[in-house]
């Protein structure tokens, strides 16, 4: 009876850092195996990548300390063994990516409607901002104020939209088209589901048309065939152009996410509507929409996402976007064979974009399931 | 109030009054449009109608594999090449995306936590960057290649230079066409087993190793006759004649280009979509498989793949959709493509722009109807039944 108990060994930890060790690196040998292949290979990757783009890297002065005005004077071209990447194209051509040739003393102009553009997006990107309300009434006249500031008219001289490029480009597309989309795209939704057999066709030929259709093809359709459909004497411009097609294609996008929206609202909230003698028009716009889009929010980031990718194909047809600045920049002589800075940098920039877009979706969506779980309890 | 607005107040007249409303504002806008158009075209002296489908092209194509193509050949086989170049890289490129995107969606799940966050930032990283610019960044990177004469040789038949992957080109002789049929009865026969064994398994429980006789059949039965057939096939080997390679199959740097960038940049939606459909099959389903002992990759295959099916496969068309769509951006790197070639340069030699545009719309329109045709098929096959 005083014999004593054989001490137990603890368990081996499956908490703390060892823990989490054990458990998501070291599971099993195969586990282990392949922890060692991939710390092996990012061991042999990040430090060149890293002296790549850092440590070795030129950005505005090269290792003789000169200021680099051309490709020739960058490291690596002076020195292959031991330079790395010559992010000194971008310093010097920094302000044809961000506003491409529009003037630099009316460049202010443009400054502004960035940072306007920043107070229009946050009452619709933050709901709990204070004075939401206010800030919403700008958003709204944001289109028409930004349009005066860029364009001209009103006192501003005219800066003609071929002198537009770089980022300024992107935004404006990216930009307008979802803006515009997005009424259009709820008209066509609910078009779809309309019980009139003639609007409900048009507006289901007109989406899967369009759906069907790479976006390159309504560019060219922007480009080429709408000046001969318009009369004489009307001549579009070249990025109006370019924003209808654009516009047209994100709007079939948008009515076919609204439209997934609109299903998921159960009919008693149709009936109950209708019951209280409301017409289409109230019951779709204080009742149905509200809910509809409330749901169908983050499917909007997700194509407003592409749509803002899909803003590149503009170069196809001659628009001098952010990668069409880009493209430029690496056929001017001066520039040579630059093409991984510029293309890293252009990359970048999108990343930061839509990767903040996606995020912001996915934050939607977790807000928006507790949402819904605190309407049920 | 009701009353001075009479009949209007009727629904059903109020319907038809709208929808007239509609198709008469549609007609007049079309009507409005032809008129302008016509006048336009007349005015540009630019000819309308068909038949410069059958005049010469005057320049040529240098990627078309499946056709000749010469630079007197009619703009109606610019078409075709373009079709085919189109559906070429639609096809590979799907089949690799998918590949890809499965391989990739099943390690995102595994459990080892370094290789998992490899591919989040491998998905996160092709899914936010524009395809056009990562069709771009591969085309620049491949041109940049060793020229010609220096072009790097892989196990002695290949060589890869900025002209592309030239490899020797596979000549069919005679007998060969007994092999391929014996190929294809092999398949057939056993896509039969393989019919056959379900049911046997079915009615009496009985299993027949039905993967390693499909094996049999499809490689070692045509291999035996091929060499009984005295090897019919030879190979022409890519010589290097002046500035160029003569001979061999030569795959061009935009289509390899167009390729990767396509099935990479899909491949991320794909793994995305692989993984939800994984996910969305309940935990309990693994336990209970575990629980009568099944083995691991038997859950896998058994189990979890054939239900996250019905998950995958509806978003998985409207990739493939979009993949097919997407090549159409081989313009930006002279892929001659449907858009490229017919609806590009052909366009301009023209100027016939509305048949043109609207000869590759509908041609991708149908593409498309083709694809989630044969898509729903498959969907309805995999989705549950009730017995």
């Amino acid at each position: 009876m005083n014999e004593m108990n054989e001490v137990r060994k603890p368990p081996v930890a499956t908490t703390g850092i060892i823990g989490w060790l054990r458990i998501n690196l070291f599971f099993n040998w195969t586990n282990s195996l392949i922890t060692l292949f991939v710390i092996y290979c990012l061991y042999q990757f990040i430090p060149w990548i890293l002296d790549w783009t850092i440590f070795s890297a030129d950005f505005k002065y090269n290792y003789l300390g000169e200021q680099i005005t051309n490709q020739e004077m960058c490291s690596r071209n002076l020195d292959p063994e031991n330079g790395g990447a010559c992010w000194a194209v971008i310093y010097v051509r920094f302000y044809q990516f961000i506003y491409g040739f529009y003037p630099k003393v009316e460049v202010w102009r443009v400054n502004l409607a960035y940072v306007m553009l920043a107070f229009a997006l946050l009452p619709l990107l933050y709901a709990k901002l204070p004075y939401r309300k206010y800030f919403l009434y700008f958003t709204y006249i944001f289109p028409v104020i930004a349009y005066f500031l860029l364009n001209g008219g009103l006192g501003f001289t005219e800066v003609s939209t071929n002198k537009w490029g770089g980022l300024l480009v992107t935004l404006v597309l990216g930009c307008t088209g979802i803006a515009l989309a997005f009424p259009i795209g709820i008209m066509l939704a609910l078009g779809r589901r309309s019980k009139l057999p003639v609007i409900s066709m048009m507006c289901t030929l007109f989406i899967e048309f369009i759906r069907g259709v790479p976006l390159i093809t309504l560019l060219f359709f922007g480009m080429v065939m709408l000046p001969l459909f318009l009369p004489e004497g009307i001549d579009m411009d070249g990025l109006v152009r370019v924003l209808v097609a654009v516009t047209l294609f994100q709007s079939a996008y948008m009515a076919e996410v609204i439209r997934g929206g609109l299903q998921a609202i159960p009919p008693g909230q149709y009936e109950a509507a209708k019951s209280l003698g409301m017409s289409y028009w109230r019951m779709n716009l204080l009742i149905i929409l509200p809910q509809a889009i409330r749901i169908s929010i983050p499917p909007i980031v997700n194509t407003s996402i592409g749509l803002f990718k899909d803003t590149t194909l503009v170069i196809i047809v001659g628009i001098l976007d952010l990668l069409g600045i880009g493209r430029g920049t690496l056929a001017d002589t001066n520039w040579l064979g630059l093409s991984y800075e510029i293309y890293f940098f252009v990359s970048l920039v999108f990343f930061i974009f839509t990767f903040g877009m996606s995020r912001y979706s996915l934050y939607l969506e977790k807000k928006l399931k507790t949402g819904i779980n605190m309407g049920a309890d | 109030m009701r009353s001075n607005l009479g009949f209007f107040s009727d629904e059903k007249f109020r319907s038809i009054f709208f929808q007239t409303l509609v198709v008469g504002l549609f007609a007049l806008g079309l009507f409005f449009v032809i008129s302008t158009t016509s006048y336009n075209l007349e005015k540009r002296n630019i000819a309308t109608g068909w038949s410069f489908l059958q005049n010469p092209a005057g320049f040529d194509i240098s990627f078309s594999p499946f056709l000749e193509f010469k630079s007197t050949d009619t703009h109606l086989k610019v078409y075709f090449v373009g079709v085919l170049n189109t559906l070429l890289v639609s096809i590979t490129g799907c089949i690799a995306a998918t590949i890809l995107g499965f391989i990739l969606g099943i390690v995102r799940l595994s459990s080892n936590w370094l290789l998992s966050r490899l591919v989040y930032i491998y998905v996160e990283f092709s899914r936010n960057v524009p395809l056009l610019l990562q069709i771009i960044l591969w085309y620049s990177i491949l041109i940049q290649l060793p020229r010609v004469k220096q072009s790097l040789q892989v196990l002695d038949v290949f060589y890869i230079s900025n002209r592309g992957l030239y490899s020797p080109r596979p000549i069919f002789e005679s007998g060969f066409s007994y092999v391929s049929i014996a190929i294809v009865l092999a398949l057939i026969s056993s896509f039969l087993i393989n019919r056959w064994a379900k049911k046997r398994q079915d009615k009496t429980g009985q299993q027949f190793p039905v993967f390693s006789s499909s094996i049999g059949l499809i490689f070692i039965v045509p291999l035996i006759l091929f060499f009984i057939l005295g090897s019919p096939l030879s190979f022409e080997h890519p010589e290097l004649k002046g500035f160029n390679f003569k001979g061999g199959l030569v795959i061009r740097p935009e289509f390899i280009a167009m390729f990767l960038a396509l099935s990479i940049y899909t491949a991320a939606f794909i793994s995305e979509i692989v993984r939800a459909g994984i996910m969305s099959v309940s935990k309990g389903q693994r336990e209970a498989s575990a629980a009568i002992g099944l083995k691991q990759t038997w859950i896998m295959r058994l189990i979890i793949i054939p239900q996250a099916l019905r998950v995958i496969v509806p978003p998985l068309t409207s990739q493939y959709l979009n993949l097919t769509k997407n090549s159409s951006l081989g313009i930006a790197v002279g892929y001659a493509d449907l858009v490229h070639g017919f609806g590009g340069i052909s366009l301009n030699q023209t100027g016939q722009a509305i048949e043109c545009m609207a000869i590759v719309m509908a041609t991708y329109l149908s593409i498309s109807l083709t694809i989630s045709f044969f898509m729903n098929i498959y969907n309805r096959s995999i989705q549950f039944k009730e017995k």
